[in-house]
């Protein structure tokens, strides 16, 4: 591991806000802050968290024209992407040919006529990079943007704030997409974020990312917030975690994600691994991604076995911790399509020990985006 | 009266016939937010090294080992009820445990405070 961490634009604005930093997906990040996990978390659902995503992998998908360009991608994704409006994002999913998850993306149709942009997660970047390129037509080209930070606002206050920076921010609904300036810095913002709570995520220049970063955190309701409560954040959020809750291995079926295959993309079939997602979208998937809270105050983390009550294995734990809004252990994991069922008694068996739990409905905290 | 440490962070203190065992100050703050603990039950018994119970902040679980051999004659449930004392007085009322040494020569091979010190600082 003598690789050389990547720092991103506002890794010093990091360490003078007291970060711990940590590796992550081949960056130096902040883990936390001064405040600490737990009091971050609290804060983003109370007013409003800043968070540095700049890691993640930002690019443009360009074309001749959105005909085109969406073709290209519907070819790797089970998403409509061809009838996404102008304004619009949208969650999706990269697939194998075996129906398994290469990485979930956000995708987004600006007012220019065949970009789409894409937002991947910062450890897939790489291999979706070249997944894409190597399955798009000539007249289709991926351009990554490099030299682009990504900042998200998240929490009740994020709409106010926004809002005195750039007016009309606070009309964008939850999951519409605008180019806007943002404190006079130009911006590309969606509302949209990976904490459950309202918010947008801004995506700016890197010689821009210090300033706008600072004008953000002028606000008193704004305090710079790690990786640790994004975790705990989208994982009260129910939000699936890239290479722990969806896999190559898990289907979008499986891992409860299905609303984000396109109704007319099932009823054409053409996307990759459409038999086997058919197929389990019909007759139902074997095991499936739920909610698990634990009785007891130990969490469960990935990894833990479940069991039923005769003691048989069922499924293991995905993404499980402490959720501090809940104020007690959440969890997430695949159990069989049998034991999926809101109300099922589980067995976790954490240390040893099981330790009774509940499959209960996602998400633990309820989503509070704006839908206007 | 002095403290010793442990490479894995546990304190031991003397406390009349017994040893009062905990986390340092330093690695509550390294764990941060704590949110669970797991003490051994009073009468159990552990060698030197033994898991012996179990602190979880938000991000990660962590054993506590037996820092000296012995039996368990008291638990602090105060910190099972409230986990975030740990980060307020790890060193104090937040306690983990009183142990019975079965052989308190066990101590000598422990850091003593400026050993620790320096330790800490060659792990940072």
């Amino acid at each position: 591991m003598a690789e050389t961490l990547r720092k991103t634009q506002l890794h010093a604005l990091h360490l003078e806000h007291g970060a711990k930093m940590t590796a992550f997906a081949g960056y130096e990040m902040p883990v936390q802050y001064a405040l600490g996990v737990l009091k971050e978390h609290l804060h983003v659902r109370d007013k409003a968290g800043l968070f540095d995503v700049s890691h993640m992998g930002q690019a443009s998908l360009v074309g001749p024209d959105h005909e085109t360009t969406a073709a290209a991608l519907e070819g790797l994704v089970p998403g409509e992407i061809r009838k996404l409006k102008i304004g619009r994002q949208r969650y999706t999913v990269l697939l194998n040919d075996h129906g398994g998850i290469i990485d979930d993306l956000m995708v987004a149709r600006n007012a220019r006529d065949g970009h789409l942009n894409l937002v991947v997660n910062a450890a897939c970047k790489d291999k979706d990079y070249s997944f894409i390129e190597q399955h798009l037509p000539e007249n289709v080209k991926l351009v990554p943007h490099d030299d682009r930070a990504l900042l998200a606002l998240q929490g009740p206050n994020a709409a106010t704030v926004m809002e005195e920076l750039a007016p009309g921010a606070s009309a964008m609904k939850f999951m519409q997409c605008d180019t806007m300036e943002v404190a006079s810095v130009a911006c590309g913002v969606t509302r949209s974020g990976y904490t459950g709570e309202d918010g947008y995520e801004i995506s700016v220049h890197q010689d821009d990312a210090n300033t706008l970063a600072a004008t953000l955190l002028g606000h008193d309701d704004v305090q710079l917030i790690g990786l640790g409560a994004r975790d705990s954040l989208r994982l009260e959020a129910g939000l699936c975690l890239y290479g722990h809750d969806i896999t190559e291995e898990t289907s979008p079926v499986e891992g409860n994600i299905a609303f984000a295959i396109g109704k007319r993309r099932r009823a054409e079939g053409s996307f990759p691994g459409a038999v086997r997602i058919l197929q389990e979208l019909e007759d139902g998937p074997s095991r499936l991604r739920v909610g698990i809270a634990p009785e007891g105050r130990a969490p469960a983390r990935e990894g833990v076995e479940i069991q039923d009550a005769d003691g048989n294995s069922i499924g293991a734990v995905t993404s499980g911790g402490f959720g501090p809004s809940k104020g007690g252990p959440v969890a997430m994991g695949y159990v069989d399509a049998q034991f999926a069922d809101v109300g099922t008694n589980i067995n976790l068996i954490v240390r040893g020990k099981s330790l009774r739990a509940q499959i209960v409905e996602l998400p633990f905290t309820p989503h509070r985006y704006f839908r206007g | 009266m002095t403290v010793k440490y442990t490479n894995d962070h546990e304190y031991v203190r003397s406390d009349g016939d017994f040893f009062v065992v905990g986390i340092s100050k330093h690695a509550a703050e390294q764990l941060g937010d704590v949110v669970f603990v797991e003490l051994p039950e009073v009468g159990q018994t552990f060698s030197k090294g033994d898991d012996m119970a179990v602190v979880e902040s938000v991000k990660a679980a962590s054993d506590v080992y037996a820092p000296i051999s012995g039996e368990i004659v008291e638990a602090n449930s105060a910190i099972v009820d409230d986990p975030a004392k740990v980060n307020e007085d790890a060193q104090g009322f937040a306690w983990f445990v009183k142990i019975k040494a079965s052989d308190a020569s066990e101590l000598d091979a422990l850091m003593d405070e400026a050993t620790y010190k320096s330790f800490v600082d060659s792990e940072a």
